[in-house]
């Protein structure tokens, strides 16, 4: 393997990072400490699209930073604390596989993820093609975080870190999408968590919590 | 282009216009029943006579194209308005002229949608089927036709709060989406390859006889489901009854002839020259449903699903006469083809007029007595004369007696038949004129059907108390009857004069002419020869003197008194009013001899049963052996796929995250 250069590698510990980052949150019970994984994994983003910024010379990159730090590392994670404290939620517990079936079906779909990203890192002509697996493990992670647990909060957190992997895929594949494309997709983060925030009050309001297994009642009845 | 206003074109436009914009206002008031009744109503029914009038005009006028700043980015909307439109033009607003100023007095308030509402679907519905026959692109038919199909949806279900009136709503929608879609793949096949949707590219697209085969098959498909084909019939017998009489009168009356429009329209204008073996199936489905139809309506007891299955009859006429019209025009008789189109064009005004009128006599009988089943009605005449003998015209034209205009028009179609030995091919040249047997047949199954009709509701004694205090109609419902019975009369009177106009259709469609042959304007002739003719005028004159003379005779020799009597009881001395012939006597003898056609099932009464009870329920058998097992298994997979409907956030994820991983391991 030849040697690359500094930079990179830097580039790649922290994807890396990012990896470890979804794996943590896929085995994390603790509804406060899954709020600040998911800020954790906001700021390494952050750091990474900084680092590629700088690297590339590409001034859009510097502004995806300043939103990312805005956004996700602040914002979210504080309005998320807020509802945690209002609501009471502080503790998850899985619906379908305990916490080592769960990680083991994590390992599986990394698995997958590098083999998928192969073709696609083949094609991409950017610095950082060999992250675009992990962006990848991180989109499915994050999609098997919201599978397995029982409480609307956990789905949301596992909603974002999903975001936070397409645009790390984004980045390493391109340097990121257009701007207007990503002020798009930050807006309807933005919105999508307000929704939802105010949906977990209508929820709790009419089960007395915010358990999802209790939405089996609105099923239609045959 | 622009064209002037006073051409039978622009005319047209700004009236159906003016019938949107009547509709809106409904939405004004929309709890006022006088608001919608008494101004708005009436001025549609302005609005369809003006319409008549302009498309009467436009049929001697030159073709005329228009395209209007409509429509999507690249397909502006094209509108055409030719000979054969100007006719269906006319039926449209001559009808609706009728049933308008009858829905005035018509629509009561506390039934259903509010009467602004009401207002808005019946005139939205008037000019979708107006913009239907004057569009001259794929995309403009289309979106007239479904807007045509919804309105009339939501009109059928006035009264939703009835479970089986949104039953047969739905039933109506699906059977109009099954063939909305088949006539988008017709338009899709007809455009041969060029991806030009207006009509005038279809024209002068070549296809290839398979082809086009393929589009006339799925126009008939398209057409026949709207216009009631068997066996796409299922959805008329159900929505008719459901809809407020003025909607099926225009349903019935109108639409249908729409949908025969169109297949006209395709089989004779954008399809260049159909083969003359294709007529032979729109021949034998027309004879087959013309006959269906008569025996389901000798067979029912519901006055409005009896003249339904009526209307069933007259379309299978008016598809044998198109299916004639194409054999002809195939093996190049063209006098003959345009002799079938002719008749299939006079039927259609003719049935538009006794159609409506029949149906809008039933609205009032259903007003007035609140019961649709025969057997409960009977001796209205005396209630309501009016109505009895205005919807008398309706029944005696229907059934095809002479001076009136059902006469015509079926006379005309048996002559076209008749010369179905001119067609060079053997067998069918044998077969064909049988077909003129099977016409006769049901002209006199409907004669048979009618006589149970006007009988069972009007005549004899009241079958039911809540019968007796029945009232007749109100003097705008007199007027819209009054208008559509007279033009019974005009059109079965003064044939000789229409014949001409409607050949000009023939004519301006390159499917053949009828040659002047210098008949005097009172007789009908319509082909040289001297083969046949009819003096309409003359026969009516003489059928009056007979019957003014026979009036005199008795009156001079009997002894000129009426008395009222209790008619003689045979010693028996128990009659009472139920001991009438019954609306389901009267058509037993028919379910006798079509036994096959019936899905029966009766229960008889033993003879020592003191409370006896007779029931009989007819079925389609077309319903239980192609509809009911289609529809067990549509269900049958819906409710496979709702064990997918956990209820579970989890799975609906876990459903999600499946088809991902299966997309990406596709992609890899």
């Amino acid at each position: 393997m030849t040697a690359q250069p500094f930079v990179l590698q830097i580039l790649n510990a922290l994807a890396a990072l990012l990896l470890l980052l979804s794996f943590a949150m896929l085995a994390q019970r603790r509804v406060v400490t899954l709020v600040n994984l998911l800020a954790l994994q906001g700021a390494v983003l952050c750091a990474a699209t900084l680092l590629l910024a700088w690297r590339t010379g590409e001034a859009h990159l510097y502004f995806s930073a300043a939103l990312t730090l805005c956004l996700k590392v602040a914002f979210l994670p504080w309005l998320l604390h807020r509802l945690i404290r209002r609501l009471g939620v502080y503790w998850d517990t899985d619906t379908l596989l305990d916490t080592t079936g769960t990680m083991l079906v994590g390992l599986l779909v990394v698995v997958f993820a590098f083999g998928l990203a192969q073709p696609i890192s083949a094609l991409a002509s950017t610095a950082t093609r060999s992250a675009v697996g992990i962006a990848v493990a991180v989109i499915l992670l994050a999609f098997l975080t919201m599978i397995t647990r029982r409480k609307a909060m956990s789905q949301v957190v596992g909603f974002l870190s999903m975001e936070n992997g397409l645009f790390f895929g984004a980045m390493s594949a391109t340097y990121g999408m257009p701007m207007i494309v990503e002020l798009g997709v930050a807006l309807d983060v933005l919105v999508a968590m307000l929704v939802l925030g105010v949906f977990f009050f209508q929820i709790r309001e009419q089960f007395d919590s915010l358990d999802l297994e209790h939405l089996q009642s609105l099923k239609e009845d045959r | 282009m622009i064209a002037n206003l006073g051409s039978p074109l622009s005319a047209a436009l700004a009236l159906l216009c003016a019938w949107v914009v009547i509709g809106l206002a409904g939405l004004l008031r929309p709890m006022s029943l006088v608001f919608a009744g008494r101004t708005l109503f009436p001025l549609g029914a302005a609005c369809g006579l003006a319409l008549a009038l302009a498309a009467l005009l436009g049929i001697a006028a030159p073709t005329a194209h228009l395209t209007l700043p409509i429509g999507l980015p690249d397909l502006p909307m094209h509108v055409r308005c030719d000979a054969l439109s100007c006719v269906f033009l006319c039926i449209l607003g001559a009808t609706s002229a009728g049933v308008s100023l009858f829905g005035a007095g018509y629509f009561r308030s506390g039934q259903g949608a509010p009467p602004g509402l009401l207002c808005l679907q019946y005139h939205l519905f008037l000019a979708s089927m107006g913009f239907v026959l004057l569009a001259d692109d794929a995309y403009g038919f289309m979106v007239a036709w479904e807007t045509m199909a919804l309105s009339s949806y939501f009109l059928v279900t006035t009264q939703h709060r009835i479970e089986e009136i949104r039953r047969a709503g739905f039933l109506y929608l699906l059977m109009a989406h099954l063939g909305a879609i088949a006539i988008l793949l017709c338009f899709g096949v007809l455009q041969g390859g060029s991806w030009q949707f207006s009509f005038d590219a279809m024209r002068s697209a070549q296809l290839s006889p398979p082809r086009a085969g393929v589009a006339l098959l799925l126009a008939l498909v398209g057409f026949g489901a709207k216009a009631g084909l068997v066996p796409l019939h299922v959805w008329l017998p159900e929505a008719h009854p459901a809809a407020p009489s003025p909607v099926s009168a225009l349903m019935s009356g109108v639409m249908l002839k729409v949908a025969v429009y169109g297949m006209l329209r395709v089989a004779f204008d954008l399809l260049g020259g159909p083969l003359w073996w294709w007529g032979l199936l729109p021949v034998s489905l027309g004879l087959f449903t013309a006959l269906y139809g008569i025996v389901f309506a000798a067979a029912q007891t519901d006055m409005k699903r009896l003249l339904a299955y009526s209307s069933v009859k007259n379309i299978g006429i008016l598809f044998t006469g198109i299916g004639l019209a194409i054999v002809f025009h195939g093996v190049g008789r063209p006098q003959l083809a345009a002799l079938a189109l002719v008749a299939v064009l006079y039927h259609s005004v003719n049935h538009a007029f006794m159609k409506s009128l029949l149906f809008l006599g039933t609205g009032v009988v259903l007003h007035s007595t609140g019961e649709r089943n025969l057997g409960r009605l009977g001796g209205l005449i005396h209630r309501m004369p009016w109505v009895a003998w205005l919807t008398l015209v309706g029944t005696l034209a229907i059934a095809g007696l002479p001076p009136l205009n059902g006469f015509v028009s079926e006379w005309l179609l048996l002559q076209a038949f008749l010369f179905a030995f001119e067609v060079p091919h053997t067998f069918v040249n044998m077969l064909l004129p049988l077909g003129a047997g099977l016409v006769a047949l049901t002209g006199a199954l409907s004669g048979y059907v009618m006589v149970k009709f006007f009988g069972v509701v009007f005549l004899g004694k009241p079958r039911e108390a809540a019968a007796a205090p029945a009232h007749d109609a109100g003097s705008l419902e007199r007027g819209g009857l009054l208008w559509l019975a007279s033009g019974c009369v005009i059109l079965g009177l003064l044939p000789a004069q229409i014949v001409p106009v409607l050949a000009r259709v023939a004519e301006q469609l390159h499917v053949g002419r009828l040659l002047p042959n210098g008949a005097p304007w009172w007789m009908l002739v319509p082909l040289q020869g001297r083969q046949a003719s009819y003096a309409p005028l003359v026969f009516s004159c003489a059928v009056v003197a007979v019957v003014l003379l026979t009036i005199w005779v008795v009156r001079l020799l009997y002894h000129q008194r009426i008395r009222r009597v209790a008619p003689w009881d045979c010693g028996f001395g128990r009659l009472d009013a139920r001991m009438q012939d019954t609306a389901e006597g009267f058509g037993q003898p028919i379910r006798h001899l079509f036994e096959p056609f019936f899905a029966m099932q009766r229960q008889l009464p033993s003879p020592f049963d003191p409370a006896p009870r007779y029931r009989v329920v007819i079925g389609d058998r077309i319903w239980n052996a192609a509809y009911a097992p289609l529809g067990a298994l549509v269900q049958r997979i819906a409710d496979a796929f709702a064990a997918l409907q956990q209820g579970r956030i989890a799975s609906y994820l876990l459903y999600g995250f499946i088809t991902l991983i299966v997309l990406l391991a596709l992609v890899l």
